[in-house]
This record gives structure tokens, C-alpha cells and sequence, in this order.
């Protein structure tokens, strides 16, 4: 176990340095001056020898490329060429949103959606069972944006329940959950439909193994053959979308943060591109990969717990 | 002659499929006696493990029994509730499955499905359930119980896990055990160790086995009784000995000619019975071997055979043998 989790969290930064490499070497590659595109046609030669120099981009390349290599690695993601603020800081505060976003989206949905598809496999054949198919691909096919509007036309503007735009008033946690509520549920509603399917299949295919047979055999009641000896097997495969999961309701926490009006790292990284504002993008992408990586290696990790056949095939 | 601890009486169960349905068991009556062990032979198709998981109530979502009861200790099981059924299995009856491969879950260790499979033993605490279920690994011949119990399913050989699908089985000290193959996935020398073990066993708890398989050499290593199968119908019932030294019906005759360990070093090559088994969605009204018999008569293809008495234990289902 020890040996895997090392070669996984080996590979991780692996990847993590090529995504990097692959992020300086886009800066480069893309055609024209980032600080004159940055400033617009307009900007005197001077304002652009100014910011070339705030962006390190008058250094030799390889000692930009070390700079930054080494920057990061002690977590200093460089300064927002705008404001002066260091881009960490401005990471460090739109990410707890998004992330209180996407994980109560993704959780709401994983619970709702793994009862769904057990529902449905308790179910199998009958018109619960047709009707949860016909629901969760109605789920999976409408966009997070469309559940958003409309959502916000019923609960916000006709019923008045709960507010439609921001993330509530800092330091109340009352308002600041009341303004979750319409963007976790438009982002995580089509997560349902997909969890849904997911653990129908995994859950109806493991069934049919024979270990349930044994299981069944041996007098063991349903709620044990399903939970104990299913479940546990039929869960690997979602646990592996969940990592992916969260990394892609992160990137389509962008829409949703738009359309609540909500500060996160959607709204960030909007506004950066927008700006040609470097830094904050490549900070955050950075970020954003690190922090994906640490959930997908997490999740290898966790299911190798739980399959000790993974971890097996990996020691060979 | 001592009261049959299982027995199956009439029983018919057909397969619902897309468009009509397999009969996969036909009026069959079999019963097996405490401390008997009784072999189920035929080839494949005919409805062996069918009749195996009828007696132990686990045939599949789409079995279903047209006609028959199934009597365990006395009671018939069919008509008890699921809740009943469940607790039979287990407690008076258990199986092991053919392949030891997919037997056990592969995400849990050997041992805590030891102490899982215990379920319907009341009044035991989970230690003492571990404690047996080490103590009858060591039983079936695993050289290190306790290493065992900790380790997950993939981790052990073949051999290794069917030693384990039976101690699971016996930890239940079920009246009656019943054993689907239990060899076929094993090589030849684990297969002559599992016959042992088996015999062995059989020898100290004094349960019956019900044993499904399709190698006679199993059979007459082990069984007391012997009832051989053909396209969903017991054709031929006999002691083991007076099967292999009389057979009465012509399939039962086709069968052991065909066995490989009997003909194989005499002749070098192996026969086959010619044809195929008949489509069991619409069985023949007359006789089901009849297209495949060397001895069939027009009687035998127009009117379905009597099962004709041959002594004590003995009967066979055909128009042309004699008493
Ligand atoms: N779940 C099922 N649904 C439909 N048909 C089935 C099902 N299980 C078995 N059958 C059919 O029922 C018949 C008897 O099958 P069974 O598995 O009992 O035979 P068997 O004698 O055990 O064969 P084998 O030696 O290959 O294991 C076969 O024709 C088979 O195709
Ligand atoms: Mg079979």
C-alpha cells in the first residue's frame, strides 16, 4: 500500500511539473507581446517596458521558466499585474467558495443519486425502474444554466424563499448557506442523473457475480447482500468519476458563479482572461491543477483501499 | 430404510426467456438420506445445477417452479416465507459453488466472510464465530489458519479457496450439503484432494452431499447414489456400483462409454454421443433420448416413457428396459 501510494503521488507531480512546462511554453508560443497585449494598442513603450518588467518577461527564458518553477514550489504564485496583490491571496479567497460550492453540489447529488440507482436496482424491471431511467437522462441533458434561471425565476423572484445573486453577508452563516442553496442545486442536479445510471449499472452488474450468489447461499438478508457485497464493489467505479467529478463541477462553476452573481475562482479566472491578466491566470490554472491532482490521486488511493486487488496488480 | 433428510418430489422449473420458456427440470423426484452422498451426473445442459440451486431455493429472478415441492427435514420450503427461506440456507442446508475463483468477494478477507456467512447462527459473538471459522480452516487443511483469515480471496489458490468454500459450508453443520462442481475449475491432483477432503468430511459430520458433476471418476470416488439426468428428467437412478457394472438405460450407457477415464487408454481416443440434446423450449411428447438411442422404437418417439422399478433404489426412466 505504502509502495503505491508513493508512485501515485510521485506520478501526480509528474504531471503537475508538465502542466507547468506546458503553461510557460503557451505564454511563449501564443503570437505577440503579453504585456503589450495586455495594455491594449494604445500603451506608451515605456508602460510596456514597465509591465514587461513587473511580469519578469525581460529576463532570459530559462531563468523565467526557474523563477517560476521555483516560486511556486515555495507557494508564491507571482503578483496580479493590476492590483499588486499577491495572486495566492486572491486565490486563497475565491476558493473556498468555489469549493463550498462544488462540494456541496457534488454531495448532495452523490447521496441523492446512489439512492436513486439502489432504488432503481431493488426496483429493476418495473416502472419505478423506468421511470428513475427516464428522469435521470432528463437530468443529465438539461444545462446547469438553464436549471440556474430557472430556478432563480421560481425561488428567488416568484416564492421570494431565497436570494438570487451573491454568497450571502460574511460572517453569517445563515445567509451565507441560504445563498448556496439555488447555485449547489442547479450545479449538482445533473450529477444526479449521472450517479444515478452509474450505480445502476455497476450496482446490477455486480450483482449478477457470484460472490452475491455465496452471499445469498448462505442466508446472509438482502439489505447485507446489497450494502455489504454489492455496494462496496459497485462504489469503485464512482468513486473514480467522483475525482473527476469534482474537478469538471469545479471548471462548470464557472456558468453557475455567473449567473448567482457569486465571487469564486470562475469569477477569477473570467475577469483575468479578460484582462490578459497572466499571473492570476497561470496562478490559478496552477492551483486548480494541484488541487485536481491531489483529488484524483486521493480517490486512487481511497479505492485502493478499498480493492486490494488494485493495489496488487500495482506491487507486480 | 431411514426417512430422507431432502427430497425433491415432482418438481418442474422453467426458465422465462424473450419470446417462451426453457423447461429446464421435468417432473423430478429425488431424495438423498442422512449421511448419504448422492452424485448428480449428466452433460451439460440438462439441468444439473438447475436442480442443485431448486434445493437450496437460490434459482435465478426468472425460474420459475410450475409444479413440485422441495422437502427439507420435512418441510416443504417452497411454501415457507422468504424470511423462513433464508434462514434455512445456511443453518440446515449450504452450498459450494463450482468455481472457487468468484466465490468469495474480492474486497473482503477470507475471514471476515468466514464470520459473515455465520449469520443464521444465533447466540454466537463475532470472536467465536472467528474462532471457528479459523479453526475449521484448519479443519480442511489450510497449513496456516490464521495467515488465512486475513488474507483477501485473490491472494489464495484455487485449491486454497475451495478448501475454504467448503469450511464455510460446514461451518454451518448443515444436514444437508450440496456441491455444484466443485472440482471442475481445479487441476487433476487438487481435484483428487478435494474428493478426499471431502470424503473425509463426510465421514466425521455425517451429512449428505447432494454432489453435482459431470466426472464419473468423482462419482465413484465418492458417491453412495447416483442420478443421471438427461434434458431436464432423471433417466436413470442406481447404487453406484450396480450404475457403473449393470447401466439400464441406453443414455446412462452412451454416458459411460464416453467417460475418458474409462475407454481413453484402451481405445486412445475419445467417443461422443452422436446428436445433440433436445430443444428443452418445446420438449418431444415421447421419449427425449429417442433421436440420440440406438435402441429407439416408434413407441419410444410417440409416448413419453414409464419409469419402471429395478429394484431397491433403482429405476430407470425408458420404454425399453425391462424389470
Ligand atoms: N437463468 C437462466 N435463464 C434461462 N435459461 C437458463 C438459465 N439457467 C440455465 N438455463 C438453461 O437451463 C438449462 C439447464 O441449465 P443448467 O445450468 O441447470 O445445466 P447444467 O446441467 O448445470 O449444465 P453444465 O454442465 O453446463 O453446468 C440449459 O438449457 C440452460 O441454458
Ligand atoms: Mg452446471
Amino acid at each position: 500500500m505504502l509502495r503505491y501510494a508513493v508512485k501515485r503521488v510521485a506520478l501526480a507531480i509528474v504531471i503537475l511539473f508538465t502542466v507547468m512546462l506546458a503553461m510557460y511554453a503557451m505564454v511563449f508560443l501564443v503570437p505577440g507581446d503579453p504585456a503589450a497585449l495586455a495594455l491594449g494598442p494604445r500603451a506608451t513603450p515605456e508602460l510596456k517596458a514597465l509591465l514587461r518588467e513587473r511580469m519578469g518577461l525581460d529576463e532570459p527564458v530559462l531563468m523565467q521558466v526557474w523563477h517560476f518553477f521555483h516560486n511556486a514550489a515555495t507557494g508564491d504564485l507571482g503578483y496580479d499585474v493590476w492590483s499588486k496583490r499577491p495572486v495566492l491571496d486572491q486565490i486563497l479567497e475565491f476558493f473556498p467558495n468555489t469549493l463550498v460550492l462544488g462540494v456541496t453540489a457534488l454531495g448532495w447529488a452523490v447521496v441523492l443519486g446512489i439512492a436513486l440507482g439502489c432504488a432503481a436496482v431493488v426496483w429493476r424491471g418495473t416502472v419505478t425502474d423506468r421511470l428513475l431511467g427516464i428522469l435521470s437522462v432528463g437530468l443529465i441533458s438539461v444545462p446547469a444554466f438553464v436549471v440556474a434561471i430557472y430556478a432563480i425565476l421560481i425561488f428567488a423572484v416568484w416564492l421570494r424563499w431565497l436570494p438570487a445573486i451573491g454568497a450571502g453577508t460574511p460572517g453569517d452563516i445563515g445567509s451565507q448557506l441560504r445563498a448556496l442553496v439555488l447555485p449547489a442545486f442547479a450545479l449538482g442536479i445533473g450529477w444526479v442523473g449521472y450517479l444515478a445510471r452509474l450505480v445502476r449499472a455497476s450496482l446490477l452488474e455486480v450483482m449478477g457475480e457470484n460472490y452475491i450468489r455465496t452471499a445469498r447461499a448462505f442466508g446472509l438478508p438482502e439489505r447485507k447482500v446489497v450494502f455489504r457485497y454489492a455496494l462496496r464493489v459497485a462504489i469503485i467505479p464512482t468513486i473514480a468519476l467522483l475525482a473527476v467529478g469534482l474537478g469538471s463541477i469545479l471548471s462548470s462553476a464557472v456558468f453557475v458563479e455567473t449567473v448567482f452573481g457569486r465571487p469564486g475562482i470562475g469569477t477569477l479566472i473570467t475577469g483575468a482572461v479578460q484582462k490578459r491578466n497572466y499571473p492570476v491566470v497561470m496562478g490559478t490554472v496552477l492551483f486548480m491543477t494541484a488541487f485536481y491532482l491531489f483529488i484524483v490521486t486521493a480517490a486512487d488511493l481511497l479505492i485502493a483501499r478499498l480493492d486490494p486487488r488494485v493495489r496488487d496488480v500495482f506491487r507486480q | 430404510m431411514s426417512e430422507p433428510v431432502l427430497s425433491v418430489e415432482n418438481l418442474s422449473l422453467r426458465y422465462r426467456v424473450p419470446g417462451g420458456a426453457i423447461a429446464a427440470l421435468r417432473n423430478v423426484s429425488i431424495a438423498v438420506r442422512q449421511g448419504e452422498v448422492l452424485g448428480i451426473a449428466g452433460e451439460s445442459g440438462c439441468g444439473k445445477s438447475t436442480l442443485a440451486a431448486a434445493m437450496i431455493d437460490l434459482v435465478g429472478t426468472n425460474a420459475e417452479v410450475t409444479s413440485g415441492v422441495v422437502r427439507l427435514n420435512g418441510r416443504d420450503i417452497l411454501a415457507l416465507s422468504p424470511v423462513d427461506r433464508r434462514r434455512l440456507r445456511g443453518r440446515e442446508i449450504a452450498m459450494v459453488f463450482q468455481d472457487p475463483m468468484t466465490a468469495f468477494s474480492p474486497v473482503l478477507t477470507v475471514g471476515a466472510q468466514l464470520v459473515d456467512f455465520q449469520f443464521n447462527l444465533d447466540g454466537l459473538a463475532g470472536r467465536e464465530k472467528w474462532r471457528r471459522a479459523r479453526d475449521m480452516l484448519a479443519r480442511v487443511g489450510l497449513s496456516d489458519p490464521d495467515h488465512a483469515m486475513g488474507r483477501f480471496p485473490h491472494e489464495l489458490s484455487g485449491g486454497m479457496r475451495q478448501r475454504a468454500a467448503i469450511a464455510a459450508a460446514l461451518l454451518m453443520r448443515p444436514s444437508v450439503l450440496i456441491a455444484d462442481e466443485p472440482t471442475t475449475a481445479l487441476d487433476v491432483t487438487m481435484e483428487a484432494q478435494i474428493v478426499h477432503l471431502l470424503r473425509q468430511l463426510q465421514a466425521d459430520y455425517r451429512c449428505a452431499i447432494v454432489i453435482v458433476t459431470h466426472h464419473l471418476g468423482v462419482i465413484a470416488e465418492l458417491c453412495d447414489r447416483v442420478a443421471v439426468m438427461y434434458a431436464g428428467e432423471v433417466v436413470e437412478e442406481a447404487p453406484v456400483d450396480a450404475l457403473f457394472h449393470d447401466p439400464r438405460h441406453p443414455y446412462t450407457r452412451a454416458l459411460l462409454a464416453c467417460d475418458p477415464a474409462r475407454i481413453e487408454a484402451a481405445t486412445g481416443r475419445l467417443p461422443a454421443i452422436g446428436g445433440r440434446l433436445p430443444d428443452l423450449s418445446s420438449p418431444p411428447t415421447g421419449c427425449s433420448f429417442a433421436d440420440r438411442c440406438g435402441i429407439a422404437t416408434d413407441r419410444c418417439r410417440a409416448a413419453p416413457p414409464p419409469r419402471v422399478g429395478l429394484g431397491p433404489d433403482r429405476n430407470a426412466l425408458c420404454h425399453e428396459v425391462a424389470p
